[in-house]
């Protein structure tokens, strides 16, 4: 099932429904990547609230997905990943690395707009 | 090569006519048929909460191992009993060319594919109990069983 992406301002959410497969992955990576440059999005929420299972493709997809969208000049915020979750992570050795996490969506959108905000008030 | 074992296990009593599940490993798609079908068994065992992660994690890996190294193969499911104890038995077996050196498989940060599965140790760390098997050009199958609580 294709991950839908909705804009909210200058922002991109993709709210993940379900269970996804590799393939699924690699479609949002795609999606995300391109549509960074079509609305000209700052940031990218994905929220993984409702995947029971985050393995070390998931993982690494999600790595790459942050960093190639830095690479396009915006922000990547992974939000909701679920105590269980975050616990097989740690026993398997899993890491985000660099990319930016936040508890739900509100506390990553409030994190975005906080950083709008920052980067505002160093450009005056 | 010479087979090695990580852990003794001694045999394990299922109780019969209890249905194993068998779920053949061809493709992506596969890895989520396979951690559902697992997931859905544990739960029918007792497991619960972080477990149920835990054990459909584990054989998302073993299932993407099979692909990565071997192309094809096959998760088979079934229930455990030790004792009084019940758990997951979770088999991933395949005919691929198997590993040449499996003390090393077995270190962090180990691979030779190209570092999508997420090897061999982390998935013991998981686990309660775990054995492998590997023998060149005939394959590899990996055992690995938790208990419910």
């Amino acid at each position: 099932m294709r991950v839908p992406i909705l804009k909210q301002g200058y922002y991109l959410i993709a709210s993940i429904q379900s269970a996804l497969s590799d393939e699924d992955l690699l479609h949002l990576r795609d999606d995300l990547v391109e549509r960074v440059g079509r609305y000209r999005s700052r940031g990218a929420i994905i929220d993984v609230t409702v995947l029971d299972v985050m393995d070390s493709f998931a993982v690494r997809t999600l790595r790459g997905i942050a960093h190639m969208i830095r690479l396009r000049g915006a922000q990547t915020l992974i939000v909701g990943i679920q105590p269980e979750v975050a616990f097989a992570m740690v026993q398997l050795g899993l890491t985000l690395g660099d990319v930016t996490t936040a508890l739900d969506l509100e506390e990553g959108l409030a994190y975005l707009n906080q950083q709008a905000e920052a980067s505002r008030q160093h450009g005056e | 090569m010479a087979n090695e074992k990580f852990v003794n296990h001694q045999e394990d009593t299922v109780p019969p006519g209890l249905t194993q599940a068998v779920v053949p490993v061809t493709s992506a798609s596969d890895i989520v048929t396979a951690r559902q079908r697992g997931r859905a068994l544990a739960e029918q065992i007792g497991f619960a909460g972080s477990d149920l992660t835990v054990i459909a994690t584990v054989i998302s890996e073993l299932a993407r191992n099979i692909l990565e190294y071997a192309k094809s193969g096959e998760v088979v499911l079934s229930l455990g009993q030790r004792g009084s104890r019940v758990g997951i038995v979770i088999v991933a077996r395949d005919r691929g060319p198997g590993i040449p050196d499996l003390t090393k498989a077995m270190q962090d940060g180990y691979t030779t594919g190209r570092g999508l599965g997420l090897g061999l140790p982390g998935v013991r760390r998981l686990v309660d109990d775990f054995d492998i098997v590997s023998e060149l050009q005939k394959g590899t199958t990996v055992t690995v069983k938790k208990w419910a609580h």
